[in-house]
């Protein structure tokens, strides 16, 4: 059972957000947008996307820290445990508390003004259920397991764990002893990563970052013109 | 110097009545679908009026188009790049649908279905985002021929209040207004995407929906409010020229079906390594001047032997010559640009309307024509002179003035010779012109033939293959696509892009330079005896002899 939790769901919802965006990109670069909804209102979107994309950049941030950065690594560089622990908490619990609350506000936003909420699909439902369930599990797992006197240090499980599934030598083991809030939390990501491709999510991935250094004028031949994709027939 | 081509258009402002064809049967060419329900490419608004958007000229509060910064340098006047991208999750100066207007249909179902009742059934405007009955108050056209507020019109902030009452009375003009494509497209330049560009070829600027990611920078960008979002595809479209119509030679929808046949659409070439430093000219009443100074006189063979060297091809150079955009702007200077100000070099000129200051003089009672009592009105009627200069020079009077009295100039001349009475030499010579430029002004002006309205240079033969795809545009309306009511996977946006031809280009133009209605049955002349010519297929006794046997 554990092997399949946390090492075949892994591999297969990894397998699904790489293609999945490979084949998103290829098929539908039309599609690829955030649909912004501001255009039908922009008071509550003015405290609430800021709060919650802002506030989840930092949760990834924290979650490259936690898990892609060894322990050994840090007790190298003099930081204790304690140390660590403390400040992620704090941090993460901030970041965490930013992002739901923004979420709840976006979310609140999009049931009761009337164009938002018509303009929402089957699919940006899921989404929502897929990622606030994923922020909700990692919050109350952080922020419940701190209120016991002996927080879980899952730099010595749930990290390695995660960080063997890319060494291709996935140990399962390691996850098996987490506790239940981190196991679900690491398995709501999985699904979340493999609705991911599917979603308006994949607005992720075109982040503007090119816009800091390329020139302001962009001029374009009409020979740049994109010749027939390659997975049409030819006529 | 880079000489480079940009397909221009002036518009002569006198001769619009203000109709609203433009903008209707440009809407019916591109913005008749679903999420652009509240987009105009191009609109028709009185002046003065807010506009449309509401106060989108107001650039204090929406921050379009460049600024100069303390160091004289050219900068967003929106903020620059990191700016640009810290405000992305909330884009503080995106204007709301209300400040279009929110898209509405009627019930008409109602009318047909109703029960029978005492009452007529009345079909209610329902809201096209959510379906609602919704009560209409507002629109792109709302405040039509004076009918808003008129103090709430931005450049009236530039005139003294005493003044308002009299210009009120006095003083009305329509302004169609389409993208400008300008040589320094700040909508482009606020593109976190990148996926605005502005064609090497003919410079009109276009949005690639396949790059767009609807980050909608670029409507807050563009100091005139002519880049929309779409509201159910996400992504940023806008007026396209009708490149692929102007790509065949054939002038955009809104030209072609101006009634007041007041639009003019030839090539302009211009110097686009000295673009940056006309814009970026301290004083804003220089912008004109300037920007006049960016373009090159396609008849210089110095120009001629760059433009060639630069790639441009021999008969783009030879309609850049006889363009009658070049004529206007720089060989009788009749026309100005759209708010110079914005220091968006647009390309979207217009010829001030002389009207106004005719009309006065003729309520009066003395002779409109004459070129005295013109001139004088001109002196005289200071408000409507100030108006226009803050529309067209950012305030400057001088340039309107004196494109007024070449106009009045032109008027008195032209009747001296209707009349059959000898030119008066003494006319042209006051506003520093000849007899035989007032002339061929007044033939581009009056007559306004089609062929010298419009001299567009099809794109090369050698690049017809690209010219049948399309995918650079924006439109959805192939078969099958999200446009026809399709949904993709992934809601309404998804799906591959077509390579779609707006309408076969070949097919397009047979139609449209056919001289009769060939493949289609015109039944308005049909007076219903007999039967309409071209419905049926011909019948064989009607046939020529001998066509039977020759198949």
């Amino acid at each position: 059972m554990n092997t399949f939790l946390y090492v075949v769901v892994p591999y297969i919802a990894l397998t699904v957000f790489v293609a999945g965006h490979i084949w998103r990109y290829r098929y539908d670069k039309f599609g690829w947008t955030t649909r912004s909804s501001q255009l039908y209102e922009r008071r509550l979107l003015r405290i609430g996307s800021p709060l919650f994309h802002f506030g989840i950049l930092l949760v990834v941030l924290g979650h490259v820290g936690g898990l892609l950065i060894p322990e050994s690594w840090t007790d190298a560089a003099g930081i204790s445990e304690d140390a660590y622990h403390f400040v992620a908490v704090a941090l993460g619990t901030v970041a965490g508390v930013c992002t739901l609350l923004g979420a709840a506000i976006l979310i609140y936003r999009r049931r009761t003004t009337g164009p938002v909420f018509s303009a929402t699909t089957v699919n940006d439902k899921v989404m929502y259920v897929l990622l606030i369930g994923t922020l909700c599990l990692g919050l109350g797992t952080t922020v419940l397991g701190n209120l016991t006197d002996h927080p879980h240090d899952y730099r010595l499980t749930v990290s390695p764990w995660f960080r063997s599934i890319f060494y291709f030598q996935p140990d399962s083991s390691l996850m098996a002893q987490a506790p239940i809030g981190f196991r679900l939390h690491a398995l709501a990501a999985f699904a979340l990563f493999a609705f991911w491709p599917f979603s308006r999510l994949v607005h992720v991935f075109s982040a503007p970052l090119g816009y800091l250094t390329r020139p302001y004028i962009v001029y374009r031949s009409r020979d740049d013109r994109p010749t027939r994709p390659g997975w049409e027939r030819v006529r | 110097m880079r000489v480079m081509a940009q397909m221009a258009m002036v518009m002569n402002l006198d001769k619009c009545i203000g109709c609203h064809t433009c903008s209707v049967t440009c809407k019916q060419a591109w913005t008749n679908r679903s999420g652009v329900e509240y987009v105009w490419f191009n609109n028709v608004e009185t002046r003065p009026g807010q506009g449309y958007p509401r106060r989108y000229e107001d650039q204090e509060t929406w921050r379009g188009g460049w600024a100069l910064n303390r160091r004289g340098r050219l900068k967003l006047k929106g903020g620059g790049r990191l700016r640009k991208l810290l405000t992305i999750f909330a884009n503080p100066k995106l204007p709301a649908i209300q400040d279009y207007y929110e898209p509405w249909t009627y019930d008409y179902e109602t009318l047909t279905n109703a029960p029978l009742q005492e009452h007529t059934p009345v079909a209610r405007p329902k809201s096209l985002l959510t379906g609602e009955d919704m009560k209409v108050s507002w629109s792109a056209n709302w405040d039509d021929d004076l009918g808003g507020p008129p103090d709430r019109d931005v450049l009236l902030a530039g005139i003294a209040d005493k003044v308002k009452f009299e210009f009120e009375r006095t003083f009305m003009f329509y302004l169609p207004r389409i993208c400008e494509h300008c040589l320094n497209p700040s909508c482009a330049a606020s593109c976190p995407s990148g996926a605005i560009y502005k064609r090497t070829e003919d410079g009109i600027v276009l949005v690639d929906q396949d790059r767009c990611r609807g980050w909608r920078m670029c409507v807050s960008g563009c100091p005139y409010k002519k880049v929309y979002f779409n509201h159910r595809t996400g992504k940023a479209e806008k007026c396209t020229f009708c490149f692929p119509r102007v790509e065949v030679g054939i002038p955009t929808v809104c030209s072609e079906t101006c009634v007041g046949r007041l639009r003019y659409i030839g090539l302009m070439l211009y110097d686009a390594d000295a673009v940056l430093e006309a814009a970026s000219v301290p004083s804003s009443q220089d912008l004109y001047e300037a920007q006049r100074g960016v373009f090159l006189d396609p008849s210089a063979p110095e120009v001629v032997t760059a433009a060639e060297r630069a790639g441009i091809p021999r008969d783009w150079i030879e309609a850049a010559q006889r363009s009658p955009v070049h004529a206007l702007i720089t060989k009788y200077r009749v026309a100005l640009p759209l708010h110079p100000e914005y220091r968006t070099m647009p390309m979207v000129w217009y010829i001030p309307p002389l009207s106004p200051v005719v009309d006065v003089v003729r309520d009066t009672g003395y002779d409109a024509e004459d070129r005295s009592n013109l001139f004088a009105a001109i002196e005289a009627l200071r408000i409507p002179v100030d108006y226009l200069a803050q529309l067209f020079t950012a305030g400057d009077p001088a340039p309107v003035d004196a494109v007024l009295r070449k106009l009045a100039a032109m008027r008195s001349y032209m009747r001296d010779l209707t009349m059959g009475r000898d030119p008066d030499d003494s006319i042209p010579a006051a506003v520093g012109m000849t007899g035989e430029q007032i002339h061929d002004m007044y033939r581009l002006l009056a007559l306004a033939k089609y062929d010298e309205r419009y001299v567009i240079p099809p794109a090369h033969a050698e690049q017809a293959h690209s010219l049948e795809e399309l995918a650079t545009s924006c439109s959805l309306d192939y078969e099958g696509g999200p446009g026809m009511g399709g949904s993709g996977p992934f809601g309404e946006s998804s799906g591959g892009p077509q390579p779609i031809a707006v309408e076969n280009f070949q097919m397009l133009r047979d139609r449209q330079t056919a001289d009769s209605l060939s493949g289609r049955v015109n039944l308005l002349n049909w007076d219903g005896r007999g039967k309409p010519e071209g419905l049926f297929p011909p019948r064989r006794s009607e046939e020529p002899p001998g066509s039977d046997g020759a198949s």
